[in-house]
């Protein structure tokens, strides 16, 4: 019964463990995405069809698997301005990652904020 | 035939209405205290008023701003601004109002405005060259094909800037190229090329003369340097210690060379990789020091007297902004403005500076002084700040 319990508990404490490991949060997930839209986006365009550095857009992507792209995002392109991003994202995110690219990514629309006047540091409580 | 008198008496009311709303609309005034801050991410800009610290206007329909630049009339009242997208906007800043606008390109990087006024060049990445406008109209002059690097493709261009005697200067990444071109007779631009320059020139400078035209290379450590006096003695190179350095440090974002710091007889760069910034004789080119900063800095720039130096980071550093005194070349003041601080633009005498803080929807407005923030301005993911001091200067 004791060792039953054990395992048990065990199983539990497990998928609870690896349940958690495995999802990326959905704020995490918009965290990738804004990267990806700014950061990125300063070479590749924040459409992603490519600036200094070549497009992102899943039409030019084809060519590479997930493998490839996943490579390229950890380790960067040696003799090219693309810098490894392994400091940045685990190993799951740099796979998500790399999906969303091959599957194309729609970023949320940019609301524009009404004009407003500058105001004055003392009124202002930041 | 007493209907048609009512309804053209009535129209010509009308009409007279509309122009005296319209003229209503735009501001009776100079425009030596205003600017454009583009909006990167809704393809729109805010004029504003540097006296006042407020916005004027709002102009729409600029398309993708994910990079863009921005060049001045010589009469200050128009704005030419590069999109991503290739397209090329002129607004009327004391209206508000778009002028003009061309898709000239596939995807641009920046463009210039000549001595005389009277030309806007584009610098394209697709297809790569560059080309030549009038400003009036935004008509084509010239169409400059770069280095082809394959079947398909020119070498994308960058670093471009305008020089005296109507010459235009720029770098061919791909083709490790400067090229200066004269458009003294528009009907025949007259271009020069120089080979061989250093591998991958990413972005290039004018010094504030107007003399020296400087590229800096990603794909080895220098800078390539062309007197623009002296064409005839060819590139040479410089700051052999400047660039990644043997272990090739990743960098986050390209450095910008456009708006370096000029303090007296020393010039401020932004190291490429390496957490520094780099302080050069500008007469020798030779490296004086380096002063240890906290992130891989984007833009260095001086205040307009020289006695600040104002320098930003690339990510994941890009929330803090260091101010380092040129005479000590000690760092005399860290602010953390905030994720995403993306650019800086001094007022025209500098006693504010201008600061874009992406991620959170505003512009801050800093006492150069006091170093403190002074004012903040809604603005919807500001990227650039361009004041229109920048009218009458070479380069800018």
């Amino acid at each position: 019964m004791m060792k039953n319990l054990f395992t048990i508990v065990f199983i539990l404490i497990a998928s609870t463990n690896s349940a958690f490991c495995d999802a990326i949060s959905e704020t995490r997930k918009q965290e990738i995405l804004q990267i990806l839209k700014h950061d990125c986006g300063s070479c590749h365009g924040m459409t992603l069809k490519g600036g200094l550095g070549p497009s992102l857009l899943p039409k030019d992507l084809k060519r590479m698997s997930e493998k490839q792209i996943v490579l390229t995002i950890t380790l960067g392109r040696p003799g090219t301005p693309m810098p490894p991003w392994e400091p940045f994202f685990n190993n799951e995110e740099t796979h998500w990652l790399a999906q969303q690219l091959l599957n194309g990514v729609t970023f949320s629309k940019t609301s524009l904020k009404p004009l407003n006047n500058a105001s004055n540091n003392e009124n202002n409580h930041q | 035939m007493k209907n048609l008198l009512l309804f053209i008496l009535l129209f010509s009311t009308l009409s007279v209405t509309c122009a005296a709303t319209n003229n209503g609309s735009c501001e009776v005034r100079g425009t030596g205290d205003l600017g454009l801050i583009i909006e990167r991410a809704t393809g729109s800009a805010q004029i504003v008023n540097t006296s006042t610290n407020k916005s004027l206007f709002r102009v729409k329909g600029l398309g993708d701003l994910s990079h863009a630049s921005v060049v001045y009339s010589r009469d200050a009242r128009y704005a030419y601004v590069f999109g991503r997208d290739g397209g090329l906007s002129k607004i009327d800043i004391l209206c508000g109002k778009l002028v003009k606008r061309i898709l000239q390109g596939g995807n641009s990087i920046g463009g210039a405005i000549s001595q005389d006024g009277q030309l806007i060049a584009v610098s394209n990445y697709e297809p790569g060259g560059v080309k030549i406008f009038s400003a009036k109209d935004l008509n084509l002059i010239a169409d400059i094909p770069s280095s082809k690097i394959n079947d398909k493709k020119n070498s994308k261009t960058v670093g471009l800037v305008d020089a005296p005697g109507q010459r235009f200067v720029f770098s061919l990444y791909d083709s490790g190229e400067i090229w200066m071109v004269n458009m003294q007779d528009t009907s025949k631009p007259v271009i020069r090329r120089f080979k061989k320059i250093g591998t991958q020139p990413y972005d290039g400078l004018i010094t504030p003369d107007g003399r020296t035209y400087i590229a800096g290379l990603f794909g080895e450590d220098g800078m390539a340097l062309l007197d623009l006096w002296h064409p005839e003695k060819g590139i040479k190179r410089i700051m052999d210690a400047y660039g990644r350095g043997e272990k090739k440090l990743p960098v986050y974002k390209m450095p910008h060379l456009e708006g370096w710091a000029v303090a007296g007889d020393r010039a401020f760069l932004p190291a490429v990789g390496h957490h520094e910034v780099l302080v050069v004789d500008n007469k020798s080119w030779k490296q004086q020091a380096h002063i240890k900063v906290y992130g891989q800095p984007v833009f260095a720039i001086a205040r307009p007297d020289g006695r600040q130096i104002w320098v930003n980071f690339a990510f994941p550093h890009n929330d803090t902004i260091q101010v380092i005194d040129a005479e000590s070349l000690k760092i005399i003041k860290t602010l953390k403005p905030g994720k995403g601080t993306l650019h800086m633009e001094f007022t025209p005498r500098g006693e504010a500076v201008w600061i874009s803080v992406r991620d959170k929807d505003e512009v801050q407005i800093y006492d150069t002084e006091t170093l403190q923030l002074k004012a903040t301005l809604a603005v919807t993911k500001p990227s650039g700040i361009f004041f229109t001091s920048r009218a009458h200067k070479t380069g800018l």
